[in-house]
């Protein structure tokens, strides 16, 4: 009988600090998951996690992780050769090939909300596969803001608009990436666009009001997610929103679907 | 057609039956109720008849048989995970209609929903077999006949418990053997009319749902509801979990990974490592569960509610709180919001 929560060890590449508690774990894992999937990361004794997947390649795969809570706090005491145990990949993923690979593609992230598109955005940054990318990425602040290297590299390509909600350095902007939405000149896409909305509930619920103001239709926003897991597989309940599971559904969602959702 | 086994009889059965099976029924516990001098009764392994409580209804549904309360996945040594292992024994459990009903709606979710099958449910769910214990009459808490749940052909033996021994029906060709000769007429019952009816109303269409979310009617639970969850844990239906690892010694290299029963009811079933909190009243909580129970439910799976009108949580809630009066409350919501709606 197949055990689909048996977690599988796999060793610890790399661990690069993003911020003081924000790091990225690059992992050892034949696993090829879609863009936006996630994967239950756990340590024996300590406890279980869903965490999204922040990038992926041949053979690894990155977990951008703040340190919150018990497992998180418990990886953050891992080290490069180090175990760690992953059960997925979970979750729909973005609709990548079938609805986002050759448009204008926006994506406005909050904080952390940028490492769930972070493999959408190199896919789209080594090669043709969209028409634009714009990106408008908001951090709290300077402490907070993470993949700081690519984000500078992302300008040469992307239409890009960074923002902090209140601290003035240079090249960033103030504010909340709200602001920024009406920036874009959606009409210019002529329909051939989607919009991706990934952070805290409030972030998504403003910003997806905005875009509509901008006349961006709801069916052209897509969403991701983060609920309370245990077993990713639809049977704890946890993350259980009306007749939607989060961990089965989603995590990414169309904002037709999402807009009715109430917890 | 059935045949007439006394107690002696049917004891010597049991005793043969153990051998190849762990045979679960309610059982009472003297004085373990939760007031002085009140009794418990739950599923637990039972050796002879006079173990098993014909007359009154268990506290605790027969879930717990598949689903225990808690439960180990893996246990560790350092950093290896070992699969938990059951009794090699098959598993016989009597269960009233209701009970029986409501094993549907956990294999569904704990066999089917998102395609994948759970391994520690599964393992003990394929070799179940079925004693239906003959329920005519109900309690005034249940209403089975409103949930259309007060029958059932899925059963291996049946069984009507009388004064000087059972009557049995074996359907099972397995079980036969055991119950040779002294042939006579069994016609089995079940209830026909509860004191308690309810009528399950339709939401017909999403904008009703989304106003009976935010309907005044929730608000009441807010200083009704203590949040104490023992609705969920009576429920013959809910399913939810929670994992948590532990560690048996100071040293910390030996422990286990367990399953824990949980309630959408308790405060911080939805909370997020870094602050991320859903519900956070009794009466979003309240609404949370009676509108999965009749309707989120029907509406992910096509087919049935949730609920098979056991009235174990009735029984249970320490604030006399009734799920058949709180439908009926929404009943009434929602013919208010298609009131206004016209």
């Amino acid at each position: 009988m197949m055990n689909p929560i048996k977690p599988i060890p796999c060793e610890i590449l790399e661990v690069k600090k993003e911020t003081e508690l924000e790091w990225t774990f690059k992992v050892k894992t034949d696993v090829v998951p879609h863009h936006g999937q996630f994967m239950q990361l756990s340590i024996p004794k300590v406890g279980e996690a869903p965490i999204s997947i922040s990038a992926f390649g041949d053979g690894w795969m990155d977990f951008t992780i703040r340190a919150v809570g018990k497992v998180t706090d418990s990886i953050f005491n891992k080290k490069p050769g180090d175990t760690l145990f992953l059960r997925g990949p979970y979750g729909n993923g973005w609709p990548f090939n079938e609805q986002f690979k050759g448009k204008h593609l926006v994506f406005i992230t909050g904080g952390t909300g940028l490492a769930p598109v972070r493999s959408m955005l190199n896919k789209c940054y080594n090669g043709d596969v969209a028409k634009s990318v714009t990106l408008i990425s908001g951090f709290k602040n300077e402490e907070g803001i993470v993949f700081k290297e690519q984000l500078n590299e992302w300008k040469n390509k992307f239409t890009t608009f960074y923002t902090l909600d209140r601290d003035q350095i240079e090249g960033w902007n103030v504010g909340f990436v709200t602001e920024y939405v009406s920036k874009v000149d959606f009409e210019a896409f002529n329909g051939d666009y989607e919009v991706i909305l990934v952070g805290p509930p409030p972030m998504m619920k403003f910003t997806a009001q905005e875009a509509m103001k901008c006349g961006v239709p709801e069916e052209k926003i897509w969403v991701s997610y983060e609920r309370k897991m245990s077993c990713a597989i639809g049977k704890c309940g946890h993350c259980r929103i009306d007749e939607v599971y989060v961990c089965l559904d989603g995590p990414v969602f169309n904002y037709t679907v999402a807009k009715d959702l109430v917890d | 057609m059935g045949c007439k086994v006394d107690y002696k009889k049917i004891n010597k059965i049991l005793t043969e039956l153990s051998k190849e099976y762990d045979i679960y029924a309610p059982k009472r516990f003297l004085k373990a109720g939760r007031y002085s001098d009140t009794d418990i009764i739950r599923y637990d392994i039972i050796e002879k008849a006079e173990d098993i409580v014909f007359d009154e209804k268990s506290d605790f549904p027969a879930k717990e048989v598949l689903g225990p309360i808690t439960q180990t996945l893996f246990y560790f040594t350092e950093d290896e995970y070992r699969e938990s292992k059951v009794s090699s024994k098959k598993i016989l459990i009597f269960m009233r209609p209701c009970d029986i009903n409501a094993m549907e709606h956990q294999n569904k979710i704990y066999l089917q929903n998102g395609g994948y099958a759970d391994l520690y449910y599964q393992r003990l769910q394929e070799k179940v077999k079925i004693v239906l214990m003959e329920c005519s009459k109900g309690w005034d808490t249940c209403f089975c006949v409103s949930m259309g749940t007060n029958k059932t052909d899925e059963y291996s033996i049946a069984v009507r418990s009388e004064n000087d021994g059972w009557l049995v029906d074996v359907k099972d060709d397995e079980f036969k053997k055991y119950f040779e000769g002294e042939e006579t007429s069994f016609d089995l019952q079940f209830v026909e009319e509860n004191e308690l009816e309810v009528k399950i109303p339709e939401i017909k269409n999403k904008a009703i749902l989304t106003k009976l979310k935010t309907h005044p009617m929730w608000k009441e639970f807010n200083s009704r509801c203590i949040s104490c969850g023992a609705c969920t844990i009576a429920c013959s239906t809910c399913t939810c979990f929670t994992t948590t690892d532990i560690v048996y010694d100071e040293n910390g290299n030996v422990g286990e990974r367990r399953r824990t029963a949980a309630s959408c009811q308790i405060d911080g079933f939805t909370d997020v490592a870094g602050g991320g909190k859903y519900r956070t009243t009794p009466g979003d909580r309240m609404r949370y569960k009676v509108l999965h129970k009749f309707h989120d439910y029907k509406a992910r799976f096509k087919d049935y509610h949730m609920c098979v009108g056991c009235g174990r949580c009735i029984d249970r809630c320490p604030e006399f709180i009734s799920i058949v009066t709180t439908v009926e409350k929404m009943a009434k919501a929602i013919e208010e919001i298609e009131k206004e709606e016209c």
